[in-house]
């Protein structure tokens, strides 16, 4: 077993290449400028304007209304994603922590309203919840983007499932030493669940940051859009003029994937177990 | 739900796929809910989830059983009230042989998607497992595109496929295929599996790989001992072994190719889906924002509900028997 095997590495490589070869290009490709692009291609080197593509990128005032930069759409991408991610794990805990250690009486109705969220994905009650928004006036508001996403259950069973494998002795030697249950939930229960906060915030955080079909709804103000809410009108700018602004389209859809990938990268530990433990 | 009592949580084999099948085993069909000693309060525990239940009325809940109604109804263009119709939205978007095509589309994109991804994500998890030297840094290297957003790797697709600039139209072109995305039905068809394959690669792999990881190596061993092709090896011990981990999977690729492509599409299609191929989501999209066919869309929500319970409870009843778990 211990051999090298030549063949392995080879459909391995390939693998690499084919996954993380548009990437580089794409990083590559966003440091030349427009028209060089347009000449030769897209490139596997280095040009020489990777500052100011990205500095006029971030900063450069675009948009319909002039008003939008990359800067403004990389904060509301982080808003996005931190918002989500947090009120995530804070109702689901709250919510798992109910399930699982009270007894009462509509336990069973409660959970199975919950557990029927799961069957249905947002993108098949896009027009009806987009009215209820409306209704709502939550349009165009942070409100709007973070909470309705909200409204999955997946952290909920998540937490479920590590709260019912925490040893019962743990609550009867608190009960002994006279722990009611907010006591126990402060005491015990989050400083056990921290590894699995931390796992779960990341997914959640890569969930919200990459979010398209809500935040395309329910923003129609420039100055909410996140940057994969962008992409769109990137795409606008690159089809529409005679030498297409190539470099700066790449070096948007970097911005956009950059803090995802990276911490997935960094994390990749906490992120592989909170994914192959709470299914997405 | 089914209760295969042969599911155990902790067997080894099942690192991964365990969470899912506990949490639509471990229904409330079960009355001991939890623990052996809990709480009791009267208010408490409605405290805790009321958070939680309230954005599931008022953002699940509500729209969905306002879908449900609205699909009853015509509304009335000019926004002057509706009118009742029963079935007759639903039985005009089954009748339409526009929407029949997009259905016949999705379900080939959808089975081409699923197939494809989790076939590769397969192989290269083998491959990544059965070398030492280097496992991390492949690992490492080939998760990386599950972070990236579809829209976002619709993008990085158009790029690769850009009529001026796109290496793999000039790739394909070696081979006398003028490929035309955006433009050619076909062309475009192919493109979109392609990215959304790509960007659902990582995923399939690192439920593979940590599913191979979980196998003992006693049983490894065995398998050694007893038979020296590699490939049957696979076939036989390993495979079944993973069985659990690639039905999983299978549903989680399914939904994906249903619903999470919608960037993808949106993206490669650039607003024009006159000439290009569409799923069924985007659909309703487009009749529901682009259309304001109300009643229309909404009958096409609730028939893709229908949908997924329909695939979620057949996939549950017919497939999981088919699976070894031990």
């Amino acid at each position: 077993m211990q051999r090298v095997k030549i063949f392995d590495h080879v459909i391995l490589l390939m693998g690499v290449f084919i996954m993380v070869g548009p990437l580089v290009v794409a990083l590559m490709t966003s440091s030349h400028e427009a028209a060089d692009i347009h000449r030769n291609g897209l490139s596997i080197l280095p040009g020489g304007h990777f500052v100011d593509t990205y500095t006029k990128v971030l900063t450069k005032e675009g948009g319909f209304t002039g008003k939008i930069t990359g800067l403004r759409m990389m904060m509301n991408s982080l808003i996005l994603g931190i918002g989500f991610a947090v009120g995530k794990i804070a109702l689901s805990m709250l919510a798992a922590y109910a399930l699982v250690y009270f007894r009462f009486r509509f336990a069973t109705i409660l959970f199975w309203m919950i557990f029927t969220t799961l069957l249905l994905p947002l993108e098949v009650r896009i027009l009806p919840s987009y009215e209820v928004m409306t209704a709502l006036n939550l349009t165009n508001t942070y409100t709007g983007l973070i909470v309705p996403l909200l409204a999955s259950a997946t952290g909920t069973f998540y937490f479920r499932q590590f709260f019912k494998s925490i040893p019962d002795e743990l609550l009867e030697a608190a009960r002994i030493d006279g722990a009611g249950p907010f006591k126990f939930f402060i005491g015990v229960i989050v400083p056990l669940s921290k590894t699995m906060m931390a796992a779960i915030f990341i997914i959640m955080f890569v969930y919200g940051w990459n979010q398209y079909l809500w935040p395309t709804l329910m923003t129609t103000d420039e100055s909410f859009f996140t940057l994969v809410r962008g992409i769109k009108q990137i795409l606008l700018v690159w089809v529409g003029s005679n030498i297409p602004d190539y470099n700066e389209a790449f070096a948007l859809a970097i911005l956009a994937m950059l803090p995802p990938v990276m911490i997935v990268m960094i994390f990749q530990r906490w992120f592989i177990k909170g994914l192959t433990e709470s299914d997405k | 739900m089914t209760h295969a009592p042969s599911l155990s949580p902790t067997s080894p084999a099942l690192p991964t796929a365990g969470g899912f099948f506990r949490r639509f085993r471990s229904t409330p069909s079960e009355p001991d809910f939890a623990k052996r000693v809990q709480f009791s309060s009267p208010y408490l525990p409605y405290l805790f989830l009321a958070p939680q239940m309230a954005i599931i009325f008022i953002f699940f809940y509500w729209p969905s059983v306002q879908a449900i109604q609205s699909s009853f109804y015509l509304e009335d263009p000019f926004g002057f009230g509706s009118t009742f119709v029963g079935m007759s939205n639903y039985t005009d978007v089954l009748k339409s042989t526009e929407y029949l095509g997009i259905a016949r589309f999705t379900a080939v994109f959808t089975a081409l998607v699923t197939f494809f991804s989790l076939a590769i994500g397969l192989l290269l998890a083998v491959k990544a497992d059965g070398i030492i030297r280097g496992n991390a840094t492949y690992k490492t290297l080939l998760i990386w595109v599950y972070a990236i957003a579809p829209p976002v790797a619709g993008l990085m697709g158009m790029m690769m496929f850009d009529q001026h600039i796109g290496p793999l139209v000039k790739f394909v072109g070696l081979f006398g295929w003028d490929m035309k995305v955006g433009l050619n039905y076909t062309d475009t068809a192919a493109a979109m599996i392609i990215v959304s394959v790509w960007k659902q690669i990582p995923y399939n792999f690192i439920f593979f790989l940590s599913g191979l990881q979980g196998i003992p190596v006693s049983v490894r061993e065995a398998a050694l001992m007893d038979c020296r092709s590699g490939f049957r090896r696979f076939w036989t011990v390993i495979l079944p072994l993973l069985a659990p981990t690639a039905f999983f999977l299978l549903i989680i690729n399914t939904t994906y190719a249903l619903f999470d492509t919608f960037g993808i599409i949106d993206v490669m299609v650039k607003d024009k889906a006159a000439n290009n191929p569409i799923t069924l989501v985007y659909k309703v999209y487009m009749d529901g924002f682009r259309g304001n066919d109300l009643g229309g869309s909404s009958a096409q929500s609730v028939i893709l509900m229908i949908i997924v319970f329909v695939l979620t409870i057949f996939q549950f009843r017919f497939i999981e028997r088919r699976v070894h778990y031990t």
